[in-house]
């Protein structure tokens, strides 16, 4: 039987261009492009290693967002992925972590996997939690924060790199891991790739085929409400020190004041 | 009224997609050695890298071959966005197709197999050799003899301006295989750098794709099996032009490209840089140039794309919108960097910026794959 591996990508605002949020404080996805969040092409390169390692493993790519987050699915499908899962309701806008955990979870479970891929947080919300609340839904170990990742013999083990110390992990199969952006650079989609990429299948999902109800996730659902979103003052001039021979003396007083030294 | 599911003139997702990828690409693995590559004329190794890793060195070979198997206008967009950041690497796959042509539109099927093969595999990079000191506008008039001897061709002959040449492995020669029949009595072959009677010219010291090393490709008794030839005897000199009226479009694709990085950079420039109290882009002198840089480029990309198609289908007019769209998108690109020059005024003239190389790189776009005067002989003769 061959190895079913889950990633879970996320479709975010491209951060080169003017990100701005809705009335309702959600992101204003049509004031800005989106792409695949480049921190889970890293889940989707590691993978792709794992798949094209164990010869006889299935590559699926999961998402939870509007219309067009199919171009997330569709650039790793262009890298190599195998089929794609989007879960797409508009009773999903504006739902949190917690909810959109419940619903990965659920749809993981759909799907069917032995291992889930997730990258080490998302380039706009950046919590990075997802993968921890995954393995607690899912019921099965996590095993975060890989700077390198195998699957052998029904085993998936990864080495953390932390500040202090190096640990290396294993965790019996399903389990969940996530992996850093260290963890090796994530392919280019070839041109044949790109090409197969429209042949691939795309299941699309609701919250109806999930069995969730709408209550549970969504605005309304989410544990956390935004009250308000202010837009970071502009960069001002800043101090200009002019050095008259004590220009030194300066840029200590002002660093002192600011508690840097 | 409007309905965004009409697909005329506009280039599919996919290829959309794969500009993405390769412009990613350039910029990450091609750009950061674009100046150092120029300054001191270096073979850009790091693109050649880059590219192999990533299967874009030679995407027109066939799958049956082992290649992707693009077609034309996905080779455009690949040569585009490679140019866009250095136009000296935009010449590794530009070469490949221009060298291997041949081959694939009148090689026997053995003889695909054995350099299609290589080529798509990254073994060895393809060149094309067809000028001589004697003869350039007129290939014809060239003096590289051919001569048979039982199961071998035996060549002797002086080729220029090989693009490429010491670096590639294997190289499309034309040579004279009967001097009384003039065009019609040259012959195409496969010689390989190993063939023992090849040896190279010192690199010519140029303008601008100062990357990509152009030399001399001397045959000295150069003998090789005679199945290395390509089609029939005397059929090579009409392989060489049909090739070419393919591989204009490439030419054209890598003005394109030199041309939308010299706009991108210029466009960016004029916004930051302050006179008179604004950013200079404020000022409608600066705007009318950007719109006549903008507008000719993209009439330059659409006429390169609607060639593309042309030479995909193998359309009858071909020979006019290939030899078109060299023209137009060369002639363009000369402008566009010219100006773009001109918008960053004394710093665009320096080497700390690109410009000015991107301006010395357009200049060959000109004269290459057949000089601008020689492709409006062709457009006359093929009026549509």
């Amino acid at each position: 039987m061959s190895l079913r591996i889950v990633v879970c990508v996320k479709y975010v605002p491209d951060a080169t261009g003017d990100r701005r949020f809705a009335e309702d404080t959600t992101t204003d996805r049509d004031a800005v492009d989106g792409l695949l969040s480049e921190l889970d092409e890293y889940g989707v390169e590691q993978a792709l290693r794992i798949a094209e390692a164990s010869g006889d493993a299935e590559v699926t790519v999961l998402t939870v967002g509007p219309d067009d987050a199919k171009d997330a699915l569709r650039k790793a499908l262009s890298m190599g992925a195998d089929k794609a899962v989007h879960v797409n309701d508009d009773d999903i806008h504006g739902t949190d972590v917690i909810g959109t955990s419940a619903i990965l979870a659920k749809a993981i479970e759909h799907t069917g996997f032995d291992l889930v891929v997730c990258g080490m947080a998302s380039t706009d919300g950046t919590m990075g939690v997802v993968p921890a609340l995954l393995a607690e839904r899912l019921g099965v170990p996590q095993v975060t924060l890989l700077s390198e990742v195998t699957v052998a013999d029904g085993t998936v083990t990864g080495r953390r790199d932390g500040d202090a110390a190096t640990e290396l992990l294993q965790a019996a199969l399903p389990a969940v891991v996530s992996v850093t952006d260290q963890s090796g650079e994530a392919r280019y989609p070839s041109f044949k790739g790109i090409m197969a990429a429209k042949k691939k299948p795309v299941t699309a999902l609701d919250l109806d085929d999930l069995g969730l109800d709408a209550g549970q996730v969504g605005l309304a659902g989410a544990w956390t409400a935004v009250q308000s979103v202010t837009a970071r003052p502009a960069r001002t001039a800043g101090t200009v020190v002019k050095d008259e021979g004590e220009g030194g003396t300066q840029l200590a007083a002002f660093l002192a004041a600011q508690k840097f030294i | 009224m409007s309905s965004k599911d009409f697909d005329l003139f506009r280039i599919s997702e996919e290829h959309e997609m794969l500009r993405d990828a390769v412009r990613s690409l350039a910029e990450a693995k091609i750009a950061p050695f674009a100046a150092e590559v120029d300054e001191q004329a270096r073979f850009p190794q790091e693109a050649l890298d880059a590219l192999l890793a990533n299967d874009l060195h030679a995407v027109h070979v066939p799958e049956e071959y082992g290649g992707a198997g693009a077609d034309a206008l996905a080779m455009v967009i690949v040569i585009e966005e490679v140019a866009r950041v250095c136009a000296s690497s935009s010449l590794i796959p530009a070469v490949n197709k221009l060298g291997s042509l041949p081959v694939v539109l009148s090689g026997d099927e053995a003889l695909k197999h054995r350099y299609l093969t290589p080529l798509a595999r990254g073994e060895g990079m393809f060149s094309y050799c067809l000028s001589e000191p004697e003869a350039g506008s007129d290939a014809a008039g060239m003096k590289t003899r051919a001569v048979r001897d039982g199961d071998h061709w035996v060549l002797n002959g002086v080729k220029r301006w090989i693009t490429n040449a010491g670096v590639s492995e294997f190289y499309t020669v034309m040579a004279v295989t009967d001097p009384d029949k003039r065009s019609k009595g040259i012959s195409a072959f496969v010689v390989e750098k190993s063939d023992p009677g090849v040896s190279f010219g010192a690199p010519e010291r140029k303008l601008g794709i100062k990357g990509s090393p152009t030399r001399e490709v001397y045959f000295d008794n150069v003998r090789i099996p005679a199945d290395r030839i390509i089609g029939a005897e005397g059929t090579g000199f009409a392989t060489a032009m049909r090739t070419l009226d393919h591989t204009r479009i490439t030419i054209a694709a890598q003005a394109l490209g030199i041309a939308q990085g010299a706009l991108d950079y210029a466009k960016g420039y004029v916004r930051e840089r302050k006179q008179f109290g604004k950013a200079i882009a404020e000022f409608q002198g600066i705007q009318f140039m950007l719109a006549d840089m903008a507008m000719k480029l993209e009439a330059a990309r659409q006429l390169t794309y609607a060639a593309a198609a042309r030479s995909q289908r193998e359309d009858g007019d071909l020979t006019f919108f290939g030899a078109a769209a060299k023209c137009f998108a060369s002639d363009a690109a000369m402008e566009i960097t010219t100006d773009a020059v001109q918008l960053l005024g004394g710093y665009g003239y320096t080497r700390d910026y690109p410009l000015e190389r991107m301006m010395r790189d357009a200049k060959i776009t000109q004269i290459y794959e057949g000089t601008n005067q020689v492709q409006r002989i062709v457009m006359a003769r093929n009026l549509p």
